[in-house]
């Protein structure tokens, strides 16, 4: 039996990716915000084929609730052999300039409660000696650029703390996976113009299972952000600071 | 929102707005301008276009609801794509129990267009086996619409071409089958009387049958053919399906249609003479059997920029072999044939919408690259014969019949009228009511 846990389920690629668990034969354990939506959710992966499917409700920013919520998810399951954290918004870059309070507002949802979350399940799944713990990171973390580094700065944060923790959990046979998709075309994108770097949902998905499955540490979905980032990563500053990107 | 979305004849072009639909609960977005559901977009004319206003794309109400593997029955949103039913439902020993010539369609779209497939004469239409839906009105009003619960709302969004408001779910009777393959049987036949004898022959022992014609040969070859007759065939656990994930794909539009006159001529001859036997049996996966253009992704391209239209008709029964006679003449003479010429003879079972466009009779599909004025005139021609048989065209693969003709096709549009949703519009509708 596959015991998965998804928190931010009811986001685009987290949906993608519990349809793919689902397809599997797995149990599944959904957290979101917006319960309505989870009920859904839900009834759909167990026609898809999910042995089980439960959820509960949870806003991320609110601390103090994260760690009733995850002992629900245990003992429902069990032994959990796949955590996705999946939450996350895409800020805007001007407002957040504009905004101490929108800034740090955003910066909690998309760093700090994704640390948060780590920080709690890790000594789980460190008791349990196995499983894995998916974190979708972004390419944004690689490098600020004036476009979105309020966003950029929190993946980053949510990048390096998973570096740290995968080095800390890989001695007790717990991987961690740090997922780094680009622009994937979902609702939290949808007043963008898509052109051919934009990757579907279900794309990104396949990518995150096969990553879990393989033990990978990090992933770049689609695969061609890998090199895309190498290079944006080794742009001296004296030729980044003219260039918008 | 954002601009786009076509019809799968890539004609006419409209510039329209797309607002996608994420959650079956909420209410329909308040927006300036008319709305008009949008599946997957694979009607072929405008009926699912609606310029200057906005489409409301369904393609995100993905989600399964139930289903019943004991009785067969499915409850699903109305987004969901006929393909993703069937992965999911075949290897329980399930299939729709009626399909279109491609998986590629919407829920919403099957019942808004109350589509038929090569069942007809046996099973009807799609909407004979909605055993349910939820129609939500631009009102905030929702009604749950069945042969019994409102069932003259059910009647009229039945082949109400997305006009009485957004179709959110439905429940539909599967088919259970013993596993994917089809027994199928091809005959070739020399003429339309042919093809006629082979119908009468075949429908009563055949679930599935169609006929593909040479539609450009003429005299005594006129309406040669292939008949295909199938059933679903016991089940070959050894038999090892074919991956549908090799798929091809048209990967551009090119600049001229490669469909032409040299092209057509070569390709249905060599078509017609792809088997030296009469008859070929085999057994065969129900993709390529059902579904051979969904091999190749987007083949609507190869018509070129300015796309192409389908015409897709029916005449009665009384004097049908003449009329189609007459209409394969009609294009025969007019040089400009058809890649694709279907025939195929409807059955008798009444279908619940008001709108549907099968009925008892002998139906042709065919589609032409748009050459603008000359295949307008072609068509024009061909809707003369229908008018004059008293048959009707298929509103899901109209981008040009008249209002006249559509109004004597379709009588029940005065009664249907009062159900559109009054801030619902199309572009077909726009047109056909002027």
């Amino acid at each position: 039996m596959l015991n998965v846990l998804i928190i931010g389920a009811t986001s685009a690629i987290a949906e993608a990716t519990a349809r793919c668990y689902a397809a599997r034969g797995a149990r599944l354990f959904l957290i979101a915000r917006d319960a309505a939506r989870l009920a859904d959710i839900a009834a759909d992966l167990r026609v898809r084929g999910a042995v089980g499917v439960d959820h509960a409700t949870l806003d991320v920013t609110r601390l103090d609730a994260h760690a009733d919520v995850l002992e629900r998810a245990w003992t429902t399951l069990g032994c959990i052999d796949v955590v996705l954290i999946a939450h996350g918004t895409l800020p805007d870059q001007g407002a957040c300039e504009n905004s101490v309070e929108t800034a740090l507002a955003e910066f909690a949802i998309n760093g700090t409660a994704t640390i948060a979350l780590m920080t709690a399940i890790a000594p789980r799944l460190e008791a349990q000696r196995r499983g894995v713990l998916a974190v979708i990171s972004s390419v944004a973390g690689d490098r600020g650029r004036q476009s979105n580094y309020l966003y950029g700065a929190a993946k980053a944060a949510v990048s390096t703390f998973a570096s740290g923790l995968r080095q800390r959990l890989a001695k007790v046979g717990v991987n961690v996976l740090t997922i780094k998709p680009g622009f994937v075309d979902t609702p939290m994108t949808r007043n963008f113009r898509k052109g051919a770097l934009w990757a579907k949902p279900e794309a990104i998905a396949r990518g995150i299972v096969r990553a879990a499955d393989r033990g990978r540490s990090v992933v770049y979905l689609p695969g061609f952000w890998l090199p895309i980032m190498l290079i944006i990563r080794h742009i001296p500053e004296f030729i980044f600071k003219r260039i918008k990107l | 929102m954002s601009a786009g979305g076509h019809s799968w004849g890539r004609y006419p072009q409209v510039n329209q707005t797309v607002v996608d639909l994420t959650d079956r609960h909420r209410q329909l977005p308040a927006v300036g301008g008319s709305l008009l559901p949008y599946g997957n977009g694979r009607s072929y004319g405008d009926s699912c276009l609606n310029a200057g206003n906005i489409v409301l794309r369904t393609r995100a109400l993905d989600h399964f609801i139930a289903f019943d593997t004991g009785t067969g029955v499915l409850e699903c949103e109305a987004g969901l794509l006929l393909s993703q039913i069937l992965d999911l439902v075949v290897p329980q020993g399930w299939f729709v129990p009626v399909t279109p010539g491609t998986r590629f369609v919407t829920i919403g779209g099957a019942i808004a267009n109350d589509v038929h497939g090569k069942n007809h004469h046996r099973a009807g239409n799609f909407g004979r086996h909605v055993l349910e839906l939820e129609l939500l009105r631009s009102d905030g009003s929702r009604r749950i619409c069945s042969r019994n619960e409102n069932p003259e709302w059910f009647a009229a969004t039945v082949g109400g071409l997305g006009l009485t408001g957004l179709i959110t779910r439905a429940s539909i009777q599967l088919r259970r089958i013993a596993g994917p393959w089809m027994s199928t049987e091809v005959h070739r036949f020399d003429n339309l009387a042919g093809f006629f004898r082979l119908s009468e022959q075949s429908d009563r022992d055949y679930e599935y049958t169609v006929a593909w014609i040479d539609c450009l040969a003429r005299g005594k070859a006129l309406g040669r053919g292939l008949f295909t007759r199938a059933n679903h065939a016991p089940a070959h656990p050894d038999r090892r399906p074919p991956a549908s994930a090799s798929r091809l794909r048209m990967p551009f539009t090119p600049p001229l249609s490669l469909v032409n006159r040299l092209t057509l001529r070569s390709f249905n001859t060599l078509y017609y003479y792809r088997q030296r036997r009469p008859v070929v049996h085999a057994t065969t996966h129900y993709e390529p059997h059902f579904y051979p253009l969904d091999g190749i992704g987007e083949w609507n391209r190869i018509y070129g920029p300015r796309g192409f239209m389908q015409y897709q008709c029916v005449v009665p029964p009384v004097d049908a072999d003449r009329r189609i006679a007459q209409l394969l003449e009609v294009i025969a003479a007019s040089g400009r044939g058809s890649f694709l010429a279907v025939l195929k003879q409807f059955g008798n079972l009444a279908s619940p919408g008001m709108l549907s466009f099968p009925r008892p009779g002998t139906t042709l599909a065919l589609d032409f690259p748009n050459q603008g004025t000359r295949t307008l005139t072609l068509l024009d021609r061909l809707d003369d014969v229908v008018a004059a048989a008293g048959g009707a065209v298929y509103p899901a693969k109209d981008a040009r019949m008249s209002g006249a003709h559509f109004r004597q096709y379709f009588p029940a549009w005065e009664a249907f009228r009062p159900f559109v949703d009054p801030h619902f519009s199309s572009s077909f509708w726009r047109r056909v009511m002027e």
